[in-house]
């Protein structure tokens, strides 16, 4: 899931990360309002999910994401071009992302750039902090090109960040008196929220430093962990759902795990290791697989019902394939899960059904005793192999 | 974390030396259940019922003194479960929010191995069970796993130990050893070795979780030293590096067969796909690179998910 900047800026506010001073405003004259309390470098950018913005152009014909102003009335003008408006830019796609709200902030003066990240590591199973002296820039390439300015601290699971990792960090980084001392207080407020938010992974870049010998974050990047969404409803309220795939949003409303591929044969799958595995043998039969779609160990006929629906809604689509494999989960539910789905659509493309398992046989009778047009497969490859040659 | 489990373990050991055993439970492991009175507990635990397994007790805080299908104690603490059934497994079917409490309960109440089943637990939870658990001596598979059966040698394998939600039916006694991230995909695995009349000896889901218990390379270490296990399967995903490690020591150590499989390779970098362990991050974790790990290490590595059983054959020789 991820945030928005103005929403990642109220989070470090919360817990002590300093960032330059401002605040989100979804009208011109809110945006007047807070440039007006702000000193005479202004800086006013789109909110959006979408890396690039400075370089991005309006559909308006308006260009840039990001513009730097002196005046409150300037800002204003910015405002008046952005809201309601919407940006394209290189990881957007054509069809952009509507901007609603903007950020007015203190363009803070840089003395340099650092790079500072913490996350959830699955090898030492613990919190690890990245920092280097490395910032704004893309972080795995300073990784790969000179490892040796890339700087760890992996973090006790439950005694939590240590004065010393700070103080070794700090060093690390050439940071001295005051500014190190600013730098622990931003670390250490990073680490609570990391913590206490249930993040997977924080990434401050560029962290800065300024001529007045100010440490703050300047751009920031969250991720959480779903699993633990329901202990954080303030965290959940953040997300919005107008930033990503519709048919992902449909998906979830029925407990089913979608993502949308590029491909033209969709698959309906139990389990998400059996999911990956029928869309890799798409493709290693000459296939392209349309989406990935785990319907779960113990799916429903409603959902079924609903998957097939989501499935045929993306008109790249040419060919299902279905493969289920019912341990625990009656092979029959799904064959009825199919036939109401069939009967409330029109299904004019191949249906390659691959049925195993638990109640199989009864799975078998109630497809074969509709007057659903499917096409049968025995094994997991011929089910792969009929779906490719459907549509060939 | 106070350690109640000496006279336990050391009973656990003279059992095993007793009885022949695949790995981690037999036909004589007596087996416990958190979370039993819950819908989706309540019908595995019936299932394993149903399979023979030596299912002793069920935990439900509040619900002590009532029976399950008439016949298995409920307990409200897994202290008294243990104290009073001998009880030397936990399985976890709680629900998220309450799961790695659970874990740590079962492992404080001196139990040898715990069986998480449960999906959707917090990344930090596990973080924080597996920190706490270190130097316990009890054993943690999953979680977000299917479990584990070992085959017993009746009727579509009845008469064996299953904990977990796989499907007994589909198994059979024998010598090839499964360990596996996926559920199903390990059911279609186990499907297809059954269907080649090749038997296993124990069959273990680790989980699709970034944190879990057991790893690839603790279980490919147990194979190699069990003697029952003559060949191994190894199924993989996207995500991390736990198959490398894996491979890396399979191909110093291991005298036994192996055949894996890779589930991933069409996978979109940056995504979730289903687990949350299986995400390739920062070119990280990618179908392609473990596979080659694994083919250097002399694995058979089947290209399509159909021939797992067949690249075991090839890899038998």
């Amino acid at each position: 899931m991820n945030i928005h900047e103005y929403q990642a800026k109220e989070l470090f506010e919360k817990f002590g990360v300093a960032t330059p001073k401002g605040q989100v405003a979804d009208t011109p004259e809110a945006a007047k309002e807070v440039a007006a309390s702000l000193g005479s470098n202004i800086v006013v950018k789109a909110q959006v999910h979408a890396g690039g913005r400075g370089k991005g152009t309006f559909k308006n014909g308006f260009q840039g994401g990001v513009h730097l102003v002196n005046t409150a009335v300037e800002a204003a003008g910015i405002a008046e071009k952005m809201i309601g408006q919407t940006l394209v830019t290189h990881q957007t796609g054509e069809e952009g992302k509507l901007v609603s709200k903007i950020m007015v902030a203190d363009a803070v003066d840089i003395e340099k750039e650092y790079y500072l990240s913490i996350l959830m590591d699955r090898e030492s199973r613990s919190p690890v902090i990245v920092a280097s002296t490395e910032g704004g820039v893309n972080i795995e390439e300073v990784a790969e090109k000179t490892p040796e300015k890339i700087h760890k601290e992996v973090i006790h699971p439950l005694l939590g960040i240590q004065p010393y990792e700070i103080r070794n960090l700090a060093s690390k980084l050439g940071l001295s008196g005051d500014t190190a001392k600013q730098f622990g207080k931003l670390l250490n407020g990073l680490f609570k929220l990391f913590m206490c938010c249930d993040c997977t992974m924080v990434e401050v870049n560029p962290l800065v430093t300024t001529p007045d010998g100010d440490v703050l974050a300047l751009d920031a990047k969250f991720d959480f962990d779903d699993n633990a969404l329901y202990r954080h409803p303030e965290i959940a309220e953040l997300h919005d759902p107008t930033e990503e795939d519709p048919r992902e949003v449909e998906a979830a409303k029925f407990d089913l795990n979608y993502i949308g591929l590029d491909g033209n044969i969709a698959c309906l799958v139990n389990g998400a290791g059996l999911a990956m595995a029928t869309m890799d043998i798409i493709k290693h039969s000459g296939g392209e697989p349309a989406n990935f779609l785990d319907v779960g160990g113990g799916a429903t006929q409603e959902q079924v019902r609903n998957a097939f629906k989501i499935i045929l809604g993306d008109s790249n689509v040419k060919a299902i394939l279905v493969n289920i494999f019912g341990g625990i989960m009656d092979c029959d539910v799904i064959a009825k899960g199919i036939v109401a789905a069939c009967g409330e659509v029109d299904l004019n493309i191949p249906l390659v059904v691959r049925l195993e398992g638990n109640n199989v046989e009864a799975g078998k009778k109630t497809l074969a005793g509709s007057d659903v047009d499917l096409i049968s497969a025995d094994t997991l490859a011929d089910a792969a192999q009929k779906a490719v040659a459907a549509i060939a | 974390m106070p350690l109640k489990r000496q006279s336990l373990l050391s009973l656990n050991q003279e059992l095993s030396n007793a009885i022949p055993m695949a790995i981690l439970v037999d036909e004589n492991t007596k087996i416990l259940i958190q979370g039993i009175t819950g819908s989706f507990g309540g019908r595995h635990a019936q299932l394993s019922l149903d399979y023979g397994t030596q299912l002793v007790a069920g935990v439900t805080p509040g619900k002590g003194g009532q029976k399950f299908a008439d016949t298995v104690p409920i307990f409200d603490t897994v202290g008294d479960a243990v104290a009073e059934t001998g009880a030397t497994v936990s399985a976890i079917f709680v629900p998220p929010p309450f799961a790695g409490d659970a874990i740590l309960e079962a492992v404080d109440a001196g139990v040898d191995l715990v069986v998480a089943i449960t999906e959707g637990i917090p990344v930090m939870d596990m973080m924080k069970v597996r920190a706490a658990m270190k130097d316990s001596g009890a054993r943690l598979i999953g979680p977000n796993c299917p479990g584990i059966v070992t085959p017993g040698s009746g009727e579509n394998s009845q008469g064996g130990c299953r904990i977990g939600i796989a499907p007994g039916y589909i198994h059979m006694r024998g010598k090839v050893g499964v360990v596996s991230r996926s559920g199903t995909l390990t059911y279609e695995a186990v499907y297809q070795l059954t269907s080649l009349g090749l038997g296993q000896s124990t069959c273990v889901g680790i989980g699709g979780d970034p944190i879990n218990g057991t790893s690839h390379l603790d279980v490919l270490k147990m194979f190699n030293d069990d003697p029952e296990t003559e060949a191994i399967i190894m199924i993989g995903e996207i995500g991390g590096t736990a198959e490398e490690e894996a491979a890396a020591w399979a191909k110093e150590n291991c005298d036994k067969p192996i055949a894996g499989f890779i589930a991933g390779a069409t996978a979109p970098p940056g995504r979730r796909m289903g687990h949350a362990g299986a995400i390739v991050s920062g070119g990280k974790g990618t179908a392609e690179a473990k596979i080659a790990a694994m083919q250097e290490a002399g694995i058979e590595v089947a290209q399509n998910p159909s021939d797992m059983g067949q690249a075991l054959i090839s890899a038998m020789g």
